[in-house]
């Protein structure tokens, strides 16, 4: 599957990657609606940290119409006519990945379009092919049912 | 397949209702539905400024409507008397946990006054989406039927339904297939229903459906107490069914979208931290309870007589996880990670019309598995999720049942009832085969079971006056007050939930207060005042939950990580963060900026909670005499009972009595401790009475009516009435 990989000693806290993900989302320069966060280690400055999917799919069972899903490419996805807003999958993603904005009713995620890695100019993003993640429990049921 | 095109072809449409769906506005659709199945008549109520902000929503509304429809002479089966339900003005918020639930409300024919039952599943908010903050259902039909109300469309339908199912583990599903044009469209409809049991007893329930996406069926949750399934089955109304397709996140068109994103992702974030770490109910549901209330003595064991049982291990949630299935969301209203509601989705029966065959059931909840399993002595998890199913098949209240069971088993162990009076049954505390027959002959309308489900109340007429039990034995082991069973707590050693459920206006039901660690195990509120407060300012709190359509379990189920170290301990009781949050969530969705401070919450319910206790006085009820609480809530009743606990008696005699045990009898020391603790009750009373502002008779007084703004004429003048006759006598 692929998945955006972050490697913290090349970032150098630009925050490229966020104007670029919010344009590529949104036609809009904002931080706030990027789908990736880069920010300053709290007490170690010039380190920083970013809160990206890792594609894990605990939200696809978190879900409760069944509007997050995973694509033949391994990446977790929203289809935003199911989704109700109720944003228990922002709640219990374990990377803090999942995002809101309160210009939006639903919630957006990074889908490894690789734009952000693309514009980093340091090498601290890239998109890289990982072994498939284990099925989640709402994948397990489809496969029965299918 | 076939059978359903069978089923639909014998549908005849008895009356039509076309509206304009309205757009929902800061959590109300504007206007209540009122649909009288006697004469077909349907009809739109507006809802007004007043009723808004005096009633708030939910029970609120449900009284509100209730009062204007029947007189203080209406009994439970008149056709003046109604169904209602109604969310509330948060219901239906997708984003914070818990803000799904319905109230329904109605003359209760075990109390014979005015009865509130909370409910999850989607019916209520889908109602308020298809543009009713309310439905009332008046009359009595004279052929089955269904209303239907399809809030897409804009259309209401009384519809005669002759071939339908009557029980509710077959009915939802054809409510499904019947209402849904395609497969997708069942996610969008919400089912009412009750069943056979709620026919031919008065413990009858209500099962509110949510679709369940990834298990494919309807999940069913209950609108238990005080038998309103009863009187709907007695509407020979099958079942109400509302049908919204397209919840959004705005559906209930807050005011204040961005407060609630904020307020709402942390409460689920704070859940996915804190609930395994705390009562793991995502895992186990309310089950966890069972294995805390048996160590602190809590636990109803043989119709109350103990508080814990060396087998109760067979009843904990570990006996019970092994039958859920996990992983999948299990919220009944969307977003509650909280997710208390378990599923089983492979069960088979050992008895009745579904041995052996492959059925799902909700459940257990806390109160299921201490009623019907430990109260009765079963220690037998398959038997209590058995009983949990044909309950609710049936549409029989688990928690009635369980409590009358547990009763009439005591009778039978105390030689009141015998197999000839129970037409063979033997009713011995433990008889897991006699347990599920009378469940059966409640569903069947045969037998001993008929009589049991009548309640307890009527069970002790019927036993002294058939049978020459000694009525004043009878009225201390009946755990029973205002007519109501009691929920599953012992409550001996702590006489502020005595009040807990004494007072309460519906009848002894725990979602008004839960006192006893606060008052018996930390003894944070040790003088009368104190526990008055405390009965002053949780069940106002837990009132305005049931005003808005929330569920209480988010509040104090989980806890913040720093709740107990930030707050003193009686503080931390109340959870201060989370009411916090409560506030933001009324002023984010309603965009009422006269609510900041918990105490503002307290004066909403305030008003309701008071009109609620009129209402009762209306209805005949409502003063001192009927809060009275049966012995066996405050004290030992039987000898065996006294002396289990002896030790802890004989020591609170000595101690707060001043009476030597030393050399006196079981009968010396029992009455010495009843006389104690019939007196503290009493103090009690006056104490509650006082700090609300009501009479020594219980009565709310003409300031306290006019402060809330429920001075309407008729409550005047019912009060007047009533402090008259006080002033007379």
């Amino acid at each position: 599957m692929r998945v955006l990989i972050f490697k913290p000693e090349l970032c150098n806290g630009c925050r490229i990657c966020e104007e670029v993900c919010s344009q590529t989302l949104f036609k809009e320069a904002n931080a706030e609606k990027s789908a990736i966060r880069i920010s300053e280690i709290a007490g170690q400055p010039g380190h920083y940290e970013a809160l990206i999917c890792n594609q894990c799919g605990e939200c696809i069972d978190i879900c409760p119409t069944m509007a997050i899903w995973r694509d033949k490419r391994g990446i977790v996805r929203i289809r935003k006519r199911l989704c109700v807003g109720c944003l228990s999958c922002v709640g219990f993603c374990p990377t803090l990945a999942m995002c809101i904005h309160a210009d939006y009713v639903v919630p957006f995620k990074c889908v490894t379009c690789g734009k952000c890695a693309e514009a980093c100019p340091t090498g601290a993003l890239s998109v890289e092919d990982l072994p498939d993640a284990k099925p989640t429990e709402t994948e397990k049921r489809i496969k029965v049912v299918a | 397949m076939e059978s359903i095109e069978k089923i639909r072809a014998a549908h005849k449409i008895l009356a039509e209702f076309h509206y304009e769906p309205p757009k929902v506005q800061r959590g109300y659709a504007g206007q209540t539905l009122y649909v009288n199945v006697s004469d077909n008549a349907i009809v739109s109520k507006p809802v007004d400024e007043k009723m808004k902000s005096t009633f708030i929503g939910g029970r609120g509304f449900g009284l509100w409507l209730l009062w204007n429809a029947v007189s203080s002479s209406t009994r439970w089966n008149d056709v003046e008397n109604e169904v209602i339900l109604s969310s509330g003005p948060i219901g239906g918020t997708t984003v914070y946990p818990g803000a799904g639930k319905s109230i329904a409300v109605s003359i209760s024919p075990l109390t014979g006054t005015v009865i509130d039952s909370n409910v999850g599943g989607h019916f209520g908010p889908l109602l308020k989406f298809a543009g009713w903050d309310a439905i009332e259902i008046q009359g009595k039909a004279n052929k089955e039927v269904i209303v239907f109300v399809d809030g897409n469309k804009g259309l209401v339908q009384i519809i005669d339904t002759p071939e339908e199912a009557n029980d509710s583990y077959v009915l939802p599903e054809q409510i499904l297939e019947l209402f849904a044009e395609f497969p997708n469209e069942k996610v969008g409809i919400s089912s009412v229903s009750t069943g056979s049991g709620a026919e031919h007893t008065l413990m009858g329930c209500l099962n509110v459906s949510f679709y369940d996406v990834r298990r494919e069926f309807a999940r069913l949750k209950q609108a238990g107490r005080g038998g309103i399934g009863t009187v709907l089955r007695h509407k020979k109304v099958k079942a109400l069914v509302v049908k919204y397709l397209g919840v959004k996140a705005d559906s209930n068109a807050p005011d204040n979208w961005e407060e609630l994103i904020k307020v709402g992702s942390k409460m689920h974030r704070e859940i996915c931290e804190q609930d395994p770490i705390m009562n793991d109910m995502r895992g186990n549901g309310t089950s966890y309870l069972v294995s805390i209330m048996n160590d602190f003595d809590l636990l109803p064991v043989h119709n109350f007589r103990y508080g814990s049982h060396p087998q109760a291990a067979k009843l904990y949630s570990t006996e019970f996880k092994k039958y859920f299935s996990l992983g999948i969301p299990d919220g009944c209203w969307y977003g509650c990670t909280l997710a208390c509601s378990k599923c089983v989705e492979r069960f088979q029966p050992h008895t009745g019309p579904y041995k052996d065959q492959s059925v799902h059931v909700d459940g257990p909840e806390y109160e299921t598995i201490a009623g019907i399993g430990s109260s009765c002595g079963i220690f037998d998890a398959h038997a209590v999720l058995e009983a949990n199913f044909y309950c609710d098949t049936y549409g029989i209240d688990t928690i009635s049942f369980g409590t009358a069971l547990a009763f009439a088993m005591e009778c039978y162990e105390e030689g009141i009832l015998n197999k000839e009076r129970t037409g063979g049954l033997e009713l011995h505390f433990g008889n897991t085969l006699a347990m599920l027959e009378v469940l059966h002959q409640m569903g069947r309308g045969e037998g001993f079971g008929t009589v049991m489900g009548q309640g307890i109340r009527r069970m002790k007429h019927i036993f002294t006056e058939q049978y020459g039990a000694d009525s004043q034995f009878l009225q201390d082991i009946g755990m029973e007050c205002k007519g109501l069973e009691y929920s599953e707590y012992v409550t001996k050693e702590s006489v502020a939930q005595q009040g807990g459920y004494g007072l309460a206006n519906k009848g002894p039901q725990h979602d008004e207060a839960w006192l006893i660690f606060m008052d018996a195990v930390a003894k944070q509120i040790p003088t009368f005042e104190d526990k008055a407060e405390a009965l002053h300012y949780f069940p106002m709190f837990r009132t305005w939950f049931s005003l808005n359509g929330l569920c209480k379990l988010p509040w104090n189920d989980v806890e913040p990580a720093d709740n107990k170290t930030k707050y003193e301990p009686w503080l931390a009781a109340r959870v201060p963060e989370h009411v916090r949050n409560y506030i933001r969530l009324f002023t984010a969705v309603t965009g009422r900026h006269d609510v900041k401070e918990p105490e503002d919450l307290i004066r909403m319910s305030e008003a309701v909670y008071n009109f609620q206790r009129i209402f009762n006085l209306k209805m005949g009820y409502g003063t001192r005499k009927h809060d009275a609480i049966p012995y066996r809530s405050a004290g030992p009743v039987t000898v065996e009972e006294y002396e289990s606990r002896a030790e802890r008696y004989d020591k609170q005699l000595l101690d707060f009595v001043g009476f030597d045990p030393e050399g006196k009898s079981t009968k010396e020391k029992m009455d010495a401790l009843r006389a104690y603790r019939e007196r503290r009750y009493e103090s009690l009373i006056d104490a509650v009475y006082k700090r609300r502002g009501w009479t020594p008779e219980g009565i709310p007084t003409l300031e306290i009516v006019e402060r809330l703004g429920i001075d309407y004429p008729d409550v005047v003048a019912l009060l007047k009435k009533h402090l008259r006759e006080k002033e007379s006598n």
